[in-house]
C-alpha cells in the first residue's frame, strides 16, 4: 500500500531527493502526498502529475499511483 | 509518426532522411515537407551560456510528446510526423529539438508544425539549467 513520489529541477534540488514511496494511510490527495513527503508548503506555482497527467493538488490519490511535483515547464520562448 | 527522446547530440537532417527513407508508403503522398530545428543559443537574458543540462521525466515527456503529435495528425490532413528531442547535457550549437511534418499540401504542413513546437513546449515536461560563468541557474518559464 504505497504511493511513488518524484520531484524534478529546482524543487528536486530544493528538496535533496528525487524520489520517495510513501504510505498510503492518511492520504487522499495529491497535495497530501507532498505534505507527508516534503515537509514544507507547496511552492506557489509548483505542477502536480498523477501518473503523468496533469493534476491539481486536490486530485484524489491511491495506492500504486505515481505523484510527481515540478516547477513550471521550460521549454523556451516564442 | 515517431517520436524519440534522445541522450547524445544528433543531426536533425539524417533523422528526417533516414524516418523519410524508412517510410516507403510516404513516397507520392506528400508534396510538402516543413521542418523545424531548435538549437542551443550560446546567449541568454544577457549571459554567456556555456552548457545546459535539460531534465525530463521520461515516461511523461514521451507520452505528452505522442499526445501532442496525435493531435496534430488529427486536426490536419498530414501525412507523418517526426519529433526529435534532446534531453542530458548540450554544448552550444547542439540540436535541441527537431519537428518535422510530411502533408500533401503547404498550408496544413506549416500548421502542424508551428502547432507541434509551440504545445510541447508548454506541455512536455522537460527543465533548462544552464551554465553561465555565474554558475549554474534554472530557466524560469518565460512571460507570453
Amino acid at each position: 500500500m504505497s504511493i511513488t513520489v518524484r520531484f524534478f529541477a529546482s524543487i528536486r534540488e530544493k528538496l535533496g531527493k528525487e524520489q520517495d514511496i510513501i504510505e498510503c494511510k492518511g492520504i487522499t490527495c495529491a497535495a497530501d502526498v507532498w505534505g507527508k513527503s516534503a515537509g514544507v508548503p507547496l511552492p506557489p506555482n509548483t505542477l502536480v502529475a498523477v501518473n503523468m497527467e496533469y493534476a491539481r493538488p486536490d486530485q484524489p490519490v491511491r495506492d500504486g499511483d505515481e505523484v510527481a511535483f515540478f516547477p513550471p515547464v521550460t521549454g523556451g520562448a516564442r | 509518426m515517431k517520436i524519440r527522446l534522445v541522450e547524445q547530440a544528433f543531426d536533425p537532417w539524417q533523422e528526417i532522411a533516414r524516418h523519410q527513407s524508412g517510410q516507403p508508403a510516404l513516397a507520392g503522398k506528400f508534396g510538402a515537407t516543413v521542418v523545424f530545428v531548435g538549437t542551443l543559443r550560446d546567449f541568454n537574458q544577457g549571459d554567456a551560456v556555456q552548457a545546459m543540462t535539460l531534465e525530463h521525466y521520461a515516461p511523461m515527456t514521451q507520452k505528452h510528446l505522442e499526445r501532442v503529435a496525435e493531435e496534430a495528425l488529427a486536426r490536419w490532413p498530414i501525412e507523418d510526423v517526426l519529433l526529435v528531442h534532446r534531453y542530458g547535457e548540450l554544448q552550444p550549437n547542439d540540436p535541441i529539438v527537431c519537428v518535422a511534418v510530411w502533408a500533401a499540401h503547404r498550408d496544413s504542413a506549416f500548421d502542424a508544425c508551428r502547432y507541434l513546437i509551440d504545445e510541447l513546449k508548454t506541455r512536455a515536461p522537460f527543465w533548462k539549467q544552464e551554465l553561465t560563468e555565474k554558475g549554474r541557474r534554472w530557466v524560469e518559464k518565460e512571460k507570453d
